[in-house]
């Protein structure tokens, strides 16, 4: 949890990372990087460039300036796909689903996705015993096992966000990129997450981009501020939240640090 | 129980399709023969479209590669060997597919359709503007292919009946190749980029290379077809590549469902068979199959494989694309 119990083993680095569209500058110049067993979160405004830091991050989109090391390794170039086989794994902040599949079929894929032979041309795709596992422990994890069966379009919208997070966790990720994972889940399903965010520190490194502030503060180890593509600030969240830069900017706007977010 | 009245559909059909050449004028096991060839291309073409989402409109210029290919491999006045010319056929096809996907896979969408329709016509005018196997009039195939080994006849193709049985085996092993396909890994992760590109290639999954292979093995089936077309006519011309031929196959995959394997199967015996009832009534036959399969279209929007469960309820088929019954087992 704290500074102190940091294996300091850097991850995933962005270095001076920045991305044009057109004229305007939707990141300009960020660095940060998440270590192993920490949670990093990524706070900021509506449109402060966080979504896209992510889609940075994970080869979604790719930088205009910067780089991007991947355990020691720049992937800046790198294909999503690639990136997704060194390790990473990330959720999306509008739901990105099969969704005429069935739940499991969801996460089977994912499993599928990292197993041994993910595109093997014989034998059925349904009876490999590895993938099955992996696949019903991530359901089981994030409380969907009793929707295995259903199709993935008639699960309610919060059940589609712990559905997202199933599949990330089904490709057994190193480092894990969560956009807003807690957007539009009802509370007790939101409490499930929380929880498995937090259980998810042992063993990875955590990106999280959340608007939640209760749960943000909850979870972080260290944190990010950003306003209009910039980081304004970043450290522990203590120290964050007493920043005078980030209370003019972020939260004070909101009246305190213990405000929800607008 | 649903599984159990497939079986008993697929050993019905199968017994028919056996039976068939015994029982009919040879003038139908010939146009039988010619609707297992379609069915094949029309397969062929349904891997990449229906469970790869990817619309070709150029599949029939490796159908007509297939068909040059042995054209070109036959001597004129000897038949050229099974052996050498059908792999140089598949190969050949196998080879455009190659390319032209590597290429094409780079667009999306309508650009997609658009750049495979422009590469399938530059296949069609290099075979109809140049001298390569007699331009645009094509060239006879005087003799089919030999499958002799060691000079051993093993199959004279020019039987009819043996030819039939020859287009059948090609076909069964289409259909067990498709069907193996798409029910492993590899097909369910072809369909996942189908369903979700974004998702699919975020997993982790190499799009590009599965769909270009999918393309290739696409490709080299509907070069087999092309080859057995070529064998079936003894002639072959630039028609057989052009994007006419490419839309009729697409309306075969279309009317026979996108989502099974033997499908687009069902399309090609309906289109030629309405082709072959409606040309010995009418002269306007062109009109009317055009306003039928308009019809068809627009009454079973998901094909005809819907016509046949509206009629005998839903019966478990090989459709391995999403929801299966093993992975509700499972759990």
């Amino acid at each position: 949890m704290s500074e102190a119990g940091h294996s300091q083993t850097v991850s995933l680095q962005a270095i001076s990372l920045s991305k044009h569209f057109g004229g305007l500058s939707a990141v300009a110049d960020v660095s940060l990087d998440v270590h192993s067993d920490e949670i990093h979160a990524v706070i900021g405004p509506n449109g402060a460039g966080k979504s896209t830091l992510i889609n940075l991050l994970s080869g979604d989109m790719q930088a205009s300036a910067g780089a991007i090391m991947l355990d020691g390794r720049n992937v800046t170039r790198l294909a999503a796909e690639r990136r997704a086989g060194a390790g990473m794994g990330r959720s999306y902040q509008k739901t990105t689903i099969f969704q005429q599949s069935s739940v499991y079929q969801n996460v089977r894929l994912a499993a599928q996705a990292h197993s041994k032979a993910p595109l093997r041309m014989f034998g059925s795709a349904m009876s490999d015993v590895a993938v099955n596992d992996a696949a019903h422990a991530a359901l089981v994890r994030t409380g969907l096992a009793s929707r295995a069966a259903m199709p993935a379009n008639k699960l309610s919208h919060g059940e589609q966000r712990q559905l997202e997070i199933a599949m990330v966790l089904a490709t057994g990720p190193r480092i894990i990129l969560l956009d807003e994972p807690l957007a539009g889940m009802g509370l007790q399903e939101a409490r499930r997450i929380v929880d498995l965010i937090a259980s998810l520190r042992e063993g990875h490194a955590v990106l999280l981009v959340e608007h939640d502030m209760d749960a943000v503060f909850e979870l972080a180890d260290r944190l990010t501020v950003m306003q209009d593509g910039r980081v304004i600030a970043s450290g522990l969240p203590g120290e964050v939240r007493t920043d005078p830069a980030v209370r003019a900017a972020y939260l004070g706007a909101h009246g305190g640090a213990d405000g929800g977010a607008a | 129980m649903a599984a159990y009245r497939t079986i008993i559909a697929v050993a019905v059909l199968l017994a028919v399709a056996l039976a068939l050449p015994f029982t009919v004028p040879t003038y139908y096991v010939q146009f039988a023969s010619k609707v297992l060839i379609m069915g094949i291309l029309a397969m062929a073409l349904n891997l990449v479209v229906g469970f790869g989402g990817l619309v070709s409109l150029c599949h029939a210029a490796f159908f007509g590669l297939g068909g040059y290919a042995l054209a070109l491999a036959t001597p004129k006045y000897d038949p050229a060997s099974f052996f050498v010319s059908f792999p140089f056929a598949v190969g050949s096809a196998a080879l455009a597919a190659l390319i032209i996907g590597a290429l094409a896979l780079r667009t999306r969408g309508v650009y997609f359709i658009m750049v495979t329709l422009a590469f399938g016509e530059m296949l069609f005018f290099l075979f109809h503007d140049t001298a390569i196997a007699g331009g645009s009039d094509g060239t006879f195939i005087n003799y089919k292919p030999e499958v002799a080994i060691a000079g051993t006849m093993l199959l004279d193709l020019d039987r009819p009946l043996v030819f039939y049985f020859a287009v059948l085996t090609c076909l069964l092993a289409t259909i067990a190749l498709l069907t193996m396909l798409v029910r492993s890994p590899f097909g369910h992760a072809l369909a996942a980029a189908r369903d979700n590109e974004r998702r699919a290639r975020s997993l982790g999954f190499p799009i590009f290379r599965l769909r270009l292979t999918a393309f290739v093995i696409s490709g080299a089936i509907a070069g087999v077809a092309g080859y057995l077309a070529a064998a079936q006519f003894g002639y072959v011309a630039p028609q057989m590549l052009g994007w006419h031929l490419s839309a009729t196959v697409l309306v075969m995959v279309l009317i026979g469902g996108l989502r099974s394997v033997a499908g687009p199967l069902i399309g090609a015996f309906v289109l030629l068979g309405l082709e072959e009832v409606l040309k010995t009534a009418t002269e306007y036959w062109k009109l009317i199959e055009g306003l039928v399969v308009i019809a068809i279209v627009l009454a079973l929007p998901d094909g005809m494989r819907h016509l046949l469960i509206a009629a005998f309820g839903p019966a478990n088929d090989d459709t391995p694309t999403v929801t299966s019954v093993a992975e509700a087992k499972h759990v």
